[in-house]
């Protein structure tokens, strides 16, 4: 937050601000003073911004051709990819746009956890990004359902029925989701309905994120709090506008990669096959950023303690920062738990290895060890570990890392490290 | 720049648990791989090979597979077959649809045109599974995309058909293949020798068929397929010069201050 008052120069501007301070908001967001060490990982938000907006973007477009009902939902499908201008752009940027959109959001994610960004005083940013991650499975997940191909229907199904594990009203719950007995035509409805007012509550979310974010500014590399405006900070704009605008094109290209070259290696071939209540795929899969979910669901035996494992996942990451006990935010200083951190990268990826995979067998006990350190990680390494790491001394400023008095190799050999990743 | 290192490690992480994903579940034979001109950056269709291909599916194929995706006009658009105008209005022309209903309130037949969708073999999918022993001739407007392996393995089932290994029980109207899933196939090899007479004097062996109507079912189901390749060439082009550009730009601000980027 910049302190100085901000009058701007122009009569009229100034008229204009004083109703109403669009031009204030304007200055504060180029002034805002950002930490001038964050390292290319702090991109993703801007990136993740540009993928919203795409998204929305491009499904509008999609929205005006697009018919919500099951036996035309395909073959609008496939007008739009023949018969639209363009439409086989439109369509390709939106559907690998989601695949990309979680494939930022999960980097962010693991930023946040590297770096200790959920911590005090961040907390609420990092609930806040929890329900934006929340909210975007919920689209996704509907969004995948609208093509009313095979994976759609029958991930839908699956879904949906998860609900009916819930004790007592289980079915009348799953009904009333459905809107009649089965995934039919009232269900594909309603998820067309839902996918495209979700963005919009996603979009107010972020808002409330980067309003969040601007309280006590952006955390950094090295986790201390800085004072701002200082030695340590630079302007947003140009300094961290230009630095996120190249990630963004780098990140571009990626995306232009797959849109262009491969655009149907992150689906499923089974879902150019019309949707079919009699016939049932071998393999029913969902969308590869669902599938660490779709593991632990499927390595607990019980469907009902399934269902409260896979969203208990989700919750142990919204009260982190209170499970988190350690006080030094950056890995940077925590030498133990940089281990346990590449630990649970692993342990994810993993998770999503086996959910694509039948739970069976050798796989179906991957599975269930890969939940268990999962929770395990939350629940029980991070407290213990917050109590009794030795962490190394931190640096008192950006600029001056070694001003902090230590002459500690190790501090040092950090010190290094992390000028390396500027 | 180590920092691009690391992303880059992470990308090729997750794409290959995604490409083992699409494998691990392939059971059974490896499909057979054929260089596809329509494959790689540039990959563009044999415009010969799409022609024989129609003329494949029309004679061989359509008796029982509908492509009800289509319509008579994209046979001459860009990008396809290319047959000029009138070649694919005299293709409309050999089919009959039901049009109306007209002033009197009557439906009538009338030759199809350019703007009609392809004529169907069945009137509607009951009749399709009845007339083929009770399996459905799937559609095969995006069959291409519709199936693991693509386009090899369109070809790889036309090429697949075999003598059962001893001991497998077929029953009647039940084919053995080689790259069917579950090995059992409903219907019988659709390709002999000389079963087309090519137009354009190609000799027409079961694998040239094969490959020509393969070419044709990718066509069909990526009817953009030129335009998307062309447009994604010039789309990183464009991006990576930007990139430069921005990257120096960059260079260039923050070398005001200390701090490298």
């Amino acid at each position: 937050m910049s302190d100085h008052e901000y009058t701007p120069k122009s009569k009229v501007g100034k008229w204009f601000n004083d109703r109403l301070p669009l031009l204030t908001l304007a200055n504060h967001l180029t002034d805002y003073p950002t930490p001038k060490n964050l390292n290319y990982w702090w991109t993703f938000g801007g990136i993740l911004t540009f993928c919203l907006i795409t998204q929305i973007i491009t499904g509008i477009v999609l929205g005006m051709h697009y018919v919500a009902h099951a036996d035309l939902a395909f073959q609008s499908v496939e007008h739009i990819m023949r018969d639209v201008n363009y439409g086989w752009l439109i369509r390709y940027v939106h559907a690998n746009g989601a695949s990309m959109f979680f494939l930022a959001v999960y980097i962010h994610i693991f930023r946040s956890l590297y770096y200790g960004s959920y911590k005090s005083p961040r907390e609420v940013i990092w609930i806040i990004g929890m329900l934006i991650y929340f909210l975007m499975m919920a689209t996704a997940f509907m969004g995948y359902v609208l093509p009313w191909g095979q994976m759609s229907f029958w991930g839908a199904t699956v879904i949906t029925n998860l609900f009916s594990a819930i004790p007592l009203v289980g079915e009348s719950i799953t009904n009333w989701l459905w809107g009649g007995y089965s995934v039919d035509n009232p269900t594909l409805t309603r998820f067309f309905s839902l996918h495209y007012l979700f963005p919009f509550l996603i979009l107010g979310l972020v808002v409330l994120h980067i309003w969040a974010l601007h309280v006590p500014g952006n955390n950094n590399p090295i986790g201390i709090d800085i004072k701002k405006p200082s030695k340590d900070t630079v302007p947003f704009h140009p300094y961290i506008v230009i630095k996120d605008a190249f990630a963004l094109l780098i990140f571009l290209l990626i995306f232009a990669f797959f849109v262009f070259f491969s655009p149907n290696i992150l689906g499923h071939a089974d879902n150019y096959i019309e949707a079919n209540p009699l016939v049932t795929p071998a393999h029913i899969v969902p969308e590869w950023y669902l599938l660490p979910f779709y593991a632990i669901l499927r390595s607990v035996p019980d469907k009902l303690l399934g269902v409260i494992a896979m969203f208990a996942a989700i919750f142990v990451l919204v009260i982190l920062p209170w499970l988190d006990t350690s006080k030094v935010r950056s890995t940077v200083f925590r030498p133990i738990y940089k281990q346990f951190y590449w630990f649970l990268v692993a342990d994810v990826l993993i998770l999503g290895y086996v959910g694509a995979m039948p739970a069976e067998g050798l796989y179906l006990l991957i599975a269930r060890v890969a939940t268990a350190y999962y929770f395990a990680h939350f629940l029980i390494i991070l407290p213990f570990l917050g109590m009794r790491e030795k962490t190394t001394p931190l640096p008192l400023s950006i600029t001056e890392p070694v001003l902090g008095g230590s002459t500690d190799m190790a501090m040092a050999r950090n010190n290094s490290d992390f000028k390396e990743k500027l | 720049m180590k920092i691009f290192l690391k992303l880059t490690f992470l990308f090729v992480i997750i794409s290959s648990l995604i490409l083992s994903r699409a494998n691990a579940a392939g059971e059974q034979q490896e499909l057979l791989k054929v260089d596809w001109s329509f494959k790689s950056f540039f990959g563009k269709f044999d415009r010969a090979s799409l022609q024989r291909g129609y003329q494949v599916y029309t004679e061989v194929c359509a008796s029982c597979h509908s492509l009800k995706h289509l319509s008579y006009r994209n046979l001459a658009e860009k990008g396809g077959p290319e047959f000029t105008e009138l070649e694919a209005k005299a293709i409309a022309s050999n089919f009959e649809v039901t049009d109306g209903p007209n002033s009197d309130g009557e439906m009538f037949e009338r030759p199809a045109k350019l703007s009609d969708k392809f004529v169907m073999p069945y009137a509607n999918v009951q009749e399709a599974i009845a007339a083929n022993g009770g399996a459905y001739p799937p559609d095969m407007s995006v069959l291409v995309k519709a199936r693991k392996g693509g386009a090899n393995y369109i070809y790889s089932v036309l090429m697949g058909y075999d003598e059962p290994p001893a001991g497998m029980e077929l029953d009647d109207g039940v084919y053995y293949n080689k790259y069917m899933y579950g090995n059992k196939i409903k219907m019988s090899s659709p390709l002999d020798v000389d079963i087309v007479e090519y137009a354009d004097g190609t000799k027409a062996t079961v694998d040239q068929m094969a490959k020509d109507v393969t070419t044709f079912l990718q066509w069909t189901a990526e009817p953009h397929l030129e335009t998307r390749h062309k447009l994604g060439f010039r789309v990183i082009i464009y991006l990576s010069v930007l990139t430069i550009l921005v990257y120096f730009s960059m260079k260039k601000i923050w070398s005001r201050i200390e701090t490298k980027v």
